[in-house]
């Protein structure tokens, strides 16, 4: 047994569990102080320095209420449907390269937990079952609003995954691999997949905002319809999980669209400054973050932006725009390769 | 019909064009817009450090006065209840006994004061009634509290310190207008 590869998965594990949840928490102050200053407020800056222990605060306060389960609640499932949902969103991020390989004592690590041959189909396999966590969670609450938020989450997840599974295809297409290291490898120098798919870019990105319950696809939890949608009946912790779980989605979401179209941990002209190769994977993964960080704040700059979708436009979107647009993009995307692999 | 602002449009149900269609340009649009209140300057005055501009006229807190001497000016006529609208305002006379010439400038003076701070409008109007000029408005803010109860200041609270130093400054309120009107003969209590 490789011991040192153990302890070194193992202590790279908690600490890609740990990165997610203080971004994930620290995203919950962000999008405050971005929805405050876009509508010209100033956002938390009472506890703390500029309220940066706002999210702490806040994480106390869900600790502290009153855990209530409604009598005709289903209780396993009550309780199931949090847990699934805080799961899945933190299992994606298992795939995901962080960095390219570092060398301690040696040994080159990767910065990646499991290099899998399919990472992108394992990315989608969580998302999928993301949905489990909402829809258990909604049909457990016995409520009525909770089942509608459930039921809108379900159909708009299962549409709009269409088409960003297209997307992805016309990407395979591109890069010819499934595992998300080797996509992010190919991308080196400036050689981003969005410049070669932007038509998919566009389409994944968009499908990224509906599968993370997102303004402007926020219509399981729309609160002027629906009260709370399918959490509802949720209080404390478990109300907590899905907030937070919509945060980590989010958060995975941008590492994921940094990592398939924007190059991943690649920088733009580090091969000429000529450093070590360690401190070119740690710029690297710093640079990874910087762009993560970006997208979530586009993420919040959106959702601050646009109104909600009316349900039957976003599944006009989803089905009659988003995945006819998909299948053309395969299609181009195919036409192309055909012709210039001939030459 | 008229339009009240320069900015209106007229909105039409014509088939979209097709930048308008694929709606990218808006939404493009719409995103300037909010990026660029993102880093315009916030116009929020946090509270407790820091105070907005009070008008001259501002009407807070209500000060009895003390004269030169340091003699309360109330002489407890009830003028002022009878003025307030919100009926506020109950007070107790009492007569001044010989010996206490220094702490009250009339022969009746109020031994209990009280304005209840919750029913207080802020009008002015007892200002307005009073023939001593012993109850002004002055710029201060009421504080809040988490009980009824401390809201019906009494003198404790209303009657201005006797130093010199600490007496409320009520001058900005007294301005030209105010002062003509106040020596009005037209109004009853400065016959």
């Amino acid at each position: 047994m490789d011991w040192t590869l153990l302890i070194y998965k193992t202590v790279f594990l908690f600490l890609i569990l740990l990165v997610t949840l203080v971004v994930a928490m620290y995203s919950t102050y962000g999008e405050r102080k971005v929805a405050a200053f876009m509508q010209d407020r100033r956002g938390p800056n009472r506890a703390g320095p500029f309220g940066l222990l706002q999210p702490l605060a806040d994480g106390l306060k869900m600790f502290m209420k009153e855990e209530i389960i409604p009598l005709t609640a289903n209780r396993y499932l009550f309780i199931l449907g949090p847990s699934i949902a805080m799961t899945t969103a933190l299992l994606t991020g298992v795939v995901i390269p962080w960095g390219a390989t570092i060398t301690i004592g040696g040994r080159e690590f990767s910065m990646q937990i499991a290099d899998l041959n399919i990472g992108i189909l394992y990315v989608f396999a969580m998302v999928s079952i993301g949905v489990y966590g909402i829809m258990i969670g909604g049909w457990a609450s016995n409520n009525k609003y909770a089942l509608y938020g459930a039921i809108r989450a379900a159909s708009q997840m299962i549409s709009y995954e269409l088409a960003m599974g297209m997307s992805i295809v016309a990407l395979v297409i591109t890069t010819g691999t499934l595992s998300l290291h080797e996509i992010v490898e190919q991308q080196h120098g400036l050689h981003w997949n969005v410049f070669y798919q932007p038509l998919g870019f566009l389409i994944f990105l968009t499908c990224a905002f509906a599968e993370t319950n997102r303004a402007p696809f926020d219509l399981p939890e729309c609160e002027t319809e629906l009260i709370g949608g399918y959490h509802t009946e949720y209080s404390s912790m478990k109300l907590g999980f899905y907030l937070f779980a919509e945060y980590i989605n989010m958060f995975i979401s941008s590492a994921v669209i940094a990592t398939l179209y924007f190059g991943g941990y690649n920088m733009p002209f580090i091969d000429q400054m000529g450093l070590a190769p360690n401190i070119v994977t740690i710029l690297g993964t710093i640079f990874l973050f910087l762009k993560i960080f970006g997208f979530i704040f586009l993420f919040m700059w959106i959702r601050w932006t646009l109104p909600r979708f009316r349900y039957d436009q976003l599944m006009n979107l989803g089905w009659k725009g988003l995945i006819p647009l998909s299948i053309f993009n395969i299609l181009a995307t195919g036409v192309y390769y055909y012709f210039t692999e001939l030459k | 019909m008229k339009a009240l602002t320069n900015r209106s449009k007229v909105v039409s149900d014509k088939k979209m064009t097709f930048i308008e269609w694929i709606y990218i340009p808006a939404i493009l649009k719409g995103m300037s817009i909010t990026l660029r209140h993102f880093f315009k300057k916030k116009t929020t005055i946090s509270y407790p450090e820091q105070k907005r501009e009070f008008s001259q006229v501002y009407r807070g807190q209500h000060v009895l006065k003390r004269d030169d001497e340091g003699r309360e000016r109330c002489t407890a006529c009830g003028l002022c209840a009878v003025a307030c609208p919100a009926e506020a305002i109950t007070m107790v006379a009492a007569e001044r006994k010989p010996g206490e010439e220094h702490l009250y400038r009339e022969e009746k003076y109020a031994s209990i004061y009280e304005i209840n701070m919750l029913r207080c409008i802020f009008c002015g109007d007892c200002e307005e009634a009073c023939p001593k000029e012993a109850i002004f408005l002055t710029d201060r803010i009421v504080a809040s509290d988490y009980k009824r109860a401390p809201f019906v200041y009494g003198k404790d609270i209303l009657v201005e310190p006797l130093d010199l130093n600490l007496r409320i400054d009520v001058s900005a309120r007294q301005t030209e207008s105010l002062l003509k009107f106040k020596q009005n003969k037209r109004f009853a209590h400065n016959k």
